[in-house]
């Protein structure tokens, strides 16, 4: 059938359609989250401690829960993926069995599936650590569960940054390190914060692993060292427990109202530091 | 008259792995001259050039044995500041790497590495150092524009002025104008005939003529040796090597 005409058109129809489709499904789940959520969104619902496990109130303990997880999860991961991406692009030797074992290491932690990192997470950081379910417990899974990502996408960065840069700066009498940290990374600074936004959003949507680590407490956490409720987790206990649907459409609503910020946030400070070259 | 020798050759062997790049080179660099480095594409004239200022360190499985000396002392002797080194051995490359940062960054970047940190002081190195490569002129009054928005020929030469930012003693040009224009290119040999006065200048080109215009020493390398070496003016007129005529008039290359 390809090669012929009709072919050519049936498949062209075809990969039109798939696209269509992908569109169509994104309309429709947003759509929709906005449609019912949007009716639960007022002041009160975003300042106001849940009450009666969540069918009264708000969810404002949720929404400090999960800025807490995901903003110190990033602050653990951040240096270390980046630093991991620079060890691997820059000192190690590319042959070498080390950055092997490295790479291969990261792209097999990035497969796991959440719920064995929440296990992990549980039984080391929560029991054996003794953390308990603490925000400390879910951010350290966390950064575990993110840091291959941030690793991976420093690398693209870093190995995008020109050879040229590089050269000159050293020409110039510049060190490796200085080379480093005014050349190549203020150059890829981009890339390394399209791969954070990309930890953030996992982190933010993370279920089964929070709640395997940072609990389920609807208390205001103060210090990290208190359990706490994420938005996703709030969500599904919303759902699960029959406790509100409404409140379920609001808190996912809300959700993705962060993630947009938090995505505006990235882009305006990535334009900022590139134009400033760190 | 005895010649003042910036930089000297003895024996000089570069190994990539096990592909021996170049061959014994014993080379005299006189101080405030030109140096052309010519031959054909892989004849190593570049892997020599990089080797005065110790960058094909860079390259993984790179070796060397054999001396070079700046001066009188030998560059790659164990306890040589490879940084100090590389400062009084600026470098210009084939293609201008601009930095992605301001006209007065990419200048200031040599002198603020080296711990310069004064902005009066800062100001004068850049003005001096952009006023030495001909450029101040046209770019005096945009100095915080992004510098990947100058001309290629602009960009060349504000490479040229970050290299003099550091104050060196020798600069090395590798194919400097290969990706130029020709009013660019006869603009950036009347800056080499200016700087000659200063620093000491070893150029590879692949350019005849421009070896000829700019350089009074000119050194002739093919698969790896140094085949002939000698005053441009000698060299050209009067090649000693057969290889060596066949190349500048043409007949391979």
């Amino acid at each position: 059938m390809p090669g012929t005409r009709i072919g050519e058109k049936a498949l062209t129809c075809l990969l039109y359609l798939s696209a269509l489709i992908i569109i169509g499904i994104l309309l429709a789940v947003v759509g929709y989250i906005v449609y019912k959520g949007l009716a639960m969104i007022n002041l009160d619902f975003i300042m106001q401690a849940p009450r009666r496990a969540g069918k009264e109130g708000g969810i404002s303990s949720t929404i400090v829960g999960t800025l807490y997880l995901t903003v110190l999860s990033l602050a653990i991961a951040a240096p270390l993926g980046v630093g991991t991406a620079i060890h691997l692009e820059e000192y190690a030797q590319k042959e070498s069995y080390f950055a092997y074992l490295v790479t291969l290491t990261a792209e097999t932690l990035a497969a796991i599936p959440s719920i064995i990192y929440g296990l992990f997470g549980f039984v080391f950081f929560v029991i054996y650590l003794k953390l308990g379910w603490s925000i400390w417990s879910g951010s350290l899974t966390l950064a575990i569960m993110v840091w291959p990502t941030i690793t991976r996408t420093a690398q693209e960065a870093i190995l995008s940054v020109p050879r040229e840069y590089r050269e000159n700066s050293l020409a110039l009498g510049a060190s490796k390190w200085q080379t480093i940290r005014k050349i190549v990374i203020p150059a890829a600074i981009p890339g390394i914060v399209t791969g954070m936004i990309l930890a953030l959003g996992r982190a933010i949507g993370e279920t089964a692993a929070v709640l395997l680590t940072a609990g389920t407490s609807l208390g205001m956490p103060l210090s990290p060292a208190d359990p706490a409720r994420s938005m996703s987790v709030h969500l599904y206990m919303l759902a699960m427990e029959g406790l509100s649907m409404e409140r379920a459409f609001g808190t996912a609503f809300l959700i993705i109202i962060l993630l947009l910020f938090i995505n505006y946030l990235a882009n305006r400070s990535m334009s900022f530091l590139s134009h400033n070259g760190g | 008259m005895e010649k003042a020798i910036k930089m000297k050759s003895r024996e000089l062997n570069l190994f990539y792995g096990n592909f021996q790049a170049l061959y014994n080179i014993n080379m005299d660099i006189e101080e405030n001259r030109v140096t052309a480095l010519i031959g054909p594409s892989g004849c190593g004239k570049s892997s020599f050039l990089r080797s005065l200022n110790r960058l094909n360190e860079l390259i993984e499985g790179s070796r060397i044995s054999g001396e070079v000396f700046l001066d009188d002392s030998a560059i790659y002797e164990k306890g040589i500041n490879v940084v100090e080194l590389r400062k009084k051995v600026g470098m210009v490359f084939q293609k201008p790497a601009v930095f992605p940062m301001s006209i007065y960054e990419n200048v200031a970047y040599g002198p603020r590495i080296h711990g310069i940190k004064k902005r009066s002081e800062l100001d004068e190195i850049v003005c001096r150092s952009l006023q030495s490569a001909n450029l101040w002129d046209e770019v005096k009054d945009r100095l915080v524009a992004p510098a990947n928005q100058m001309s290629g020929g602009q960009q060349q030469r504000l490479v040229i002025a970050r290299v003099l930012a550091v104050q060196p003693e020798v600069i090395l040009m590798d194919e400097p104008a290969s990706a130029l224009d020709p009013i660019s290119t006869a603009r950036l040999e009347e800056l080499i005939a200016i700087l000659k006065t200063r620093y000491t200048i070893v150029i590879v080109t692949h350019n005849m003529q421009q070896a000829a215009r700019v350089s009074d020493y000119t050194g002739f390398f093919l698969h790896g040796c140094l085949l002939e070496f000698n005053r441009t003016e000698e060299l050209f007129l009067n090649p000693r090597h057969n290889k060596t005529e066949d190349y500048i008039t043409g007949r391979f290359g």
